[in-house]
Formats: C-alpha cells, sequence, structure tokens
C-alpha cells in the first residue's frame, strides 16, 4: 500500500491505530515529489525540514497517546498565495520571487494549530491570473493525466499536485473557477465555500469582493473535514461570517431523499461539448435514481456573467496590485534615478503579460470619465446576476451544471487570445458573482480525461452541496 | 482606441513599444467584448460592491500584540533598500 495515495479519513485511521507513523507518511509524499515533480511541476517549493519536523511532533503525540485532531499529521500542500511564515510565498511572480512573509495566513494558521503537515507551496498562473497555471513566471504545471495538457488554473499545481499522489490535499483560492476548474482538469474535489465562509486573511489579494479560500481533496468526506478545519470567523477579515460552522462530516451523511437539484438551462448550450454533456447528465440521472428531485430552472443573465466579471475583477487587481512598487517589500528596479521610475520599472520588470493586461484593464475601467459605463455597470449587472442565483435559490435546494466546456486543454492551445482564456469561466464566474457556494465533482473521464460535474448551492449551503456530492460519490466508487 | 500610454502611466507600468502596440489591440477587443453589457436595462438597479450584507464591522483601536510579535523585524528585513530601521526611498519632492 503506497500511503501517499490514501484520502485524509483512512491515513488518519492508520495514524491513530499506529499502522504508520505520520514521518512514514510524510516521506512517502516526498518520495513521490522526487519522482513526479521532473515531469508534472506542481511545486514551487518543497518545505521537507519543515515537513518532516512537524511530522516528528504528531509523532511524539501519538506515542504519548495524546488525543490527536482529524488532520493531525496529514501532509498537504498549499497554493503559493498564501502567506506562510518564514517560507518563501512568491504568487509564482517575479516581483515577490524572493519575498518570505513575517505573518502566517489564517487558513494556514488554523490548519497548523491542527497539526497538518505543510509540505510544500504549489505553482499557480501568477497572482492567480488565468486558468492554465501556464501564466506562472515560473513554468508551467503539465496535468498528470496527460503531460503535454494544462492543468486548469489557476490552482492547478494544486489539483495536479492531490492527482499525483504528492500530497493528500492542497489549499487553493477562487475568485472565478480557480479551484473548481483545475479539480476538473485534474479529476479531484475541489469546493469553493461561500463567500466570507473561511478567512482570506493572509492570502494574497486577487479581486477582493469575489476571493473565496478553498480547497481540493480526494474525496468528499475529505472537503467536508478540511472545510470544518478552516471555515469560520476570523477577526483579522472583517468579511468573514459569523454564522455558526455545521459539522459537515454529519450534514454529508443525511439522506439526500427530496432534495431539490434545478438544472439550469443556459449552461448546457451549444458551446458545451457533446462528451462532456453525456456525462453531466448520466451524473444527474445518477442522483435521480438516488432519491433526489429533478427541476429544470433559468439563469437569463447567464451569458452576461463573464463579460461583467471581467470588468470587476480586474478593477480590483488594479487597486490590489498597486501595492507592489518596488518599496516596501519585492523586486525593486536599482538601476531608476527617480521616485516615480522606481514604481515604473519596478513593475515593468516584476510582472508579467497577463497582470499587466489585467491592471491596464482595470486602471482603464476605473478611470475618471469611464468609471459609470464600466465598473459601476458592471456592479449594476453583478446585482441582477445574483437576484436571478436567489430567485431560483428559492424554490431548489441546489444547482447542478458542468464545469467548463470541455476537458482539458494543450498547453499552448489557448495563449494567443487572451478572451478565449476568458470564456474557460462561462460555467464557474457566475457564482463568484453571486457569493454562493460550489464544489466539483469527478463523474468520469473522456479519453483518459477527467470530467467533473459542478453543484451549486446557496448562501452557506455547503451541507446540500457537499451531501449530494458525497452520496453521488458512494454511489459511484 | 484607447489611449495606452495615458493607462500604462496612470498604471505605474513603463512599456516597450511592443508591448504598447501588443496590450492596445488586445484591451480593445476586450473592451468590446464588455458592450453586450449595454443590452441589459440597470436603471434603479442598486450596485453590488459585496455579497454578504454586512455592514460597518470595525473593531477597537488597539494593537494586537500576538499578531504584530516579531513582524517588525521581518517587515524591515523585505525592504529592498534600509537604513537601520527605516526603509529607503528616492526623494520625493
Amino acid at each position: 500500500m503506497d500511503l501517499n495515495t490514501l484520502t485524509i479519513t483512512e491515513a488518519h485511521a492508520g495514524l491513530v491505530k499506529k499502522e504508520f507513523s505520520s514521518t512514514e507518511l510524510t516521506k512517502a509524499c516526498l518520495q513521490q515529489i522526487k519522482k513526479t515533480e521532473p515531469k508534472v511541476h506542481a511545486f514551487l517549493l518543497v518545505a521537507e525540514k519543515q515537513a518532516l519536523s512537524q511530522a516528528r511532533e504528531v509523532d511524539t503525540k501519538i506515542s504519548r497517546k495524546e488525543k490527536i485532531g482529524e488532520l493531525a499529521g496529514i501532509p498537504y500542500s498549499a497554493k503559493d498565495l498564501f502567506c506562510t511564515k518564514d517560507i518563501k510565498t512568491t504568487a509564482a511572480s517575479r516581483i515577490l520571487e524572493n519575498y518570505i512573509p513575517p505573518y502566517e495566513s489564517t487558513t494556514t494558521k488554523r490548519l497548523k494549530d491542527g497539526d497538518a503537515v505543510l509540505i510544500g507551496k504549489t505553482n499557480l498562473d501568477e497572482f492567480a491570473h488565468g486558468a492554465s497555471t501556464e501564466h506562472s513566471a515560473f513554468g508551467p504545471t503539465h496535468n498528470p493525466h496527460d503531460l503535454t495538457r494544462v492543468p486548469g488554473g489557476s490552482s492547478g499545481g494544486s489539483a495536479a499536485s492531490v492527482a499525483s499522489h504528492e500530497c493528500l490535499f492542497s489549499l487553493g483560492t477562487d475568485t472565478a473557477g480557480s479551484i473548481r476548474q483545475p479539480a476538473n482538469f485534474c479529476g479531484v474535489v475541489g469546493i469553493k465555500p461561500t463567500y466570507g465562509r473561511t478567512s482570506r486573511y493572509g492570502v494574497i489579494a486577487m479581486a477582493s469582493s469575489l476571493d473565496s479560500i478553498g480547497h481540493l481533496t480526494r474525496s468528499v468526506e475529505d472537503a467536508a473535514l478540511v472545510l470544518k478545519a478552516i471555515a469560520g470567523h476570523d477577526p483579522h477579515d472583517s468579511t468573514t461570517s459569523s454564522e455558526p460552522v455545521p459539522d459537515y462530516l454529519k450534514e454529508i451523511k443525511k439522506p439526500i431523499k427530496n432534495l431539490k437539484i434545478g438544472i439550469p438551462r443556459e449552461y448546457f448550450g451549444d458551446g458545451l461539448n457533446k462528451d462532456v454533456r453525456e456525462k453531466i447528465e448520466a451524473a444527474i440521472a445518477k442522483l435521480k435514481e438516488l432519491g433526489a428531485s429533478i427541476t429544470n430552472v433559468s439563469l437569463p443573465l447567464t451569458k452576461y456573467a463573464v463579460p461583467c466579471y471581467y470588468i470587476i475583477q480586474p478593477a480590483e487587481v488594479s487597486s490590489n496590485l498597486a501595492r507592489y512598487d518596488g518599496i516596501k517589500y519585492g523586486l525593486s528596479d536599482s538601476t531608476a534615478k527617480d521616485l516615480l521610475s522606481v514604481y515604473l520599472k519596478s513593475r515593468a520588470r516584476g510582472f508579467g503579460a497577463e497582470a499587466k493586461r489585467r491592471i491596464m484593464l482595470g486602471t482603464y475601467t476605473l478611470s475618471s470619465g469611464y468609471y459609470d459605463a464600466y465598473y459601476l455597470k458592471a456592479q449594476k449587472v453583478r446585482t441582477l446576476i445574483r437576484q436571478d442565483f436567489e430567485k431560483v435559490l428559492a424554490k431548489v435546494d441546489c444547482l447542478l451544471t458542468p464545469i467548463s466546456p470541455t476537458t482539458a486543454f494543450k498547453i499552448g492551445e489557448k495563449t494567443d487570445d487572451p478572451l478565449k482564456l476568458y470564456l474557460e469561466d462561462i460555467y464557474t464566474a457566475p457564482v463568484n458573482l453571486f457569493g454562493g457556494p460550489g464544489i466539483s465533482v469527478p463523474c468520469g473521464q473522456i479519453d483518459g480525461l477527467p470530467v467533473n460535474f459542478q453543484l451549486i448551492g446557496k448562501h452557506f449551503g455547503e451541507p446540500e452541496i457537499l451531501r449530494a456530492a458525497y452520496h453521488y460519490e458512494q454511489s459511484t466508487s | 482606441m484607447i489611449d495606452i500610454k495615458n493607462i500604462s502611466k496612470l498604471a505605474r507600468l513603463e512599456l516597450t513599444p511592443a508591448e504598447e502596440k501588443k496590450f492596445s489591440k488586445e484591451l480593445s477587443s476586450i473592451l468590446d467584448y464588455f458592450e453586450q453589457l449595454k443590452e441589459i436595462k440597470t436603471d434603479n438597479v442598486e450596485p453590488t460592491a459585496q455579497v454578504t450584507g454586512l455592514e460597518n464591522i470595525t473593531r477597537e483601536d488597539k494593537i494586537d500584540k500576538e499578531r504584530t510579535k516579531n513582524a517588525h523585524d521581518g517587515i524591515l528585513e523585505n525592504a529592498p533598500k534600509r537604513d537601520d530601521d527605516h526603509i529607503e526611498v528616492k526623494a520625493v519632492f
């Protein structure tokens, strides 16, 4: 049995029964990393020494018969957007190439307090700008199912690390699908919780009104387990909610009989690949067989979500990325003669093409004379899109849709035209505009490439989507 | 066509002539794509800035010692140029 292929629940049981130690489990993952990384390149940094020392601490606790938490001794990776104290955090950008955070993100801190073992930091599109992990300043990640294809993005390194058994779970971020779409391309479970359910503190910001902190796992039960550990109010992030955190593990095991699932017809239009559609329809049929009630619904504004999103997000990006000025931290151009050229040259050298594109797009749509026509208009459209979801979700418990129109595409296939890549977000971006939770659930393969479906819930409707996903997974595994 | 020179200056990004050409073309086509939002009537619609309905979250104006512990040195160590306990910058005036 390769320890690194276990789910969290299986590994926890093994640790408690002393079938193996956390050190052995961690070493198995490190070995897999050594074997896999030359091909996949999921990691930007492997924290071997720190990981082994954390694992030893857990082993000591076990040998002293102390009670350990459900994530104790479990090796995980974190997207390189999570600030980890004294461990380099780059956002896959030259501008932060040598940045060592003096503080820890709330989410990694909560995992640390629960004795989870951070094994490394994973690759992403620079500052999470992309859907393929090709926009990393440190080279692309390859899809473990087919090395000539992208793993999706922006949490592509996270998805690849979980799919290739280099760790047991991974932390990601999702602003328009950045957890759900790579989970789809790599065939793992990915959950984007409700906005404000998890803390953004210490996570390098992309678009603050849309960013959601979540994770990728190899089972739905594991997704529930990690969510339980990281969810909840954080005084350091004023947008987190005080809504109590349910026991997701109990919630998922409740029956799904009569759970109402809506199928929004706009998500099954011409753009959807025929084979992908068949897989999604088979999943719907399965859930129906399990006792869920299926209803057709409509979200008429769906096609406006991507243009709406691509106004709001770059606007927030341009503001969030203004802090990288070559003064306080990060890359600084030493040839600059005056203050203005420190800014101009440091940013020109530090940011990649997609980051520059978004900064300028946001600068333009927020600039005097254009604000009303673009930014304000998009914020109003966002209200209508939100109301669309609220209306439909008053009648059903959750929605089921595809995640992406196709399976994983080839590396280089969509790099020539930025708009092509933006359309990858068509089924996922609306959920971030609405703010509810979404989960990406494996439902088969086409020519060796994974396909997932998506469940979308009401605000704080994680129990319902996790439950439907769990029953589906149980019935098919 | 957008005024790429002005936008890149506002964005504090120095562009090469080749970049100016490329970005100006790309940004224009993205802006064209946004035009479809005009099809939606938004008179009397309130804009959405955040989705969970929280309002005016404040905290006491107190230093969180746990949070700032050791941060002082870590912050200074990340500065590209420092003079002892200060971050060095080019003259502002």
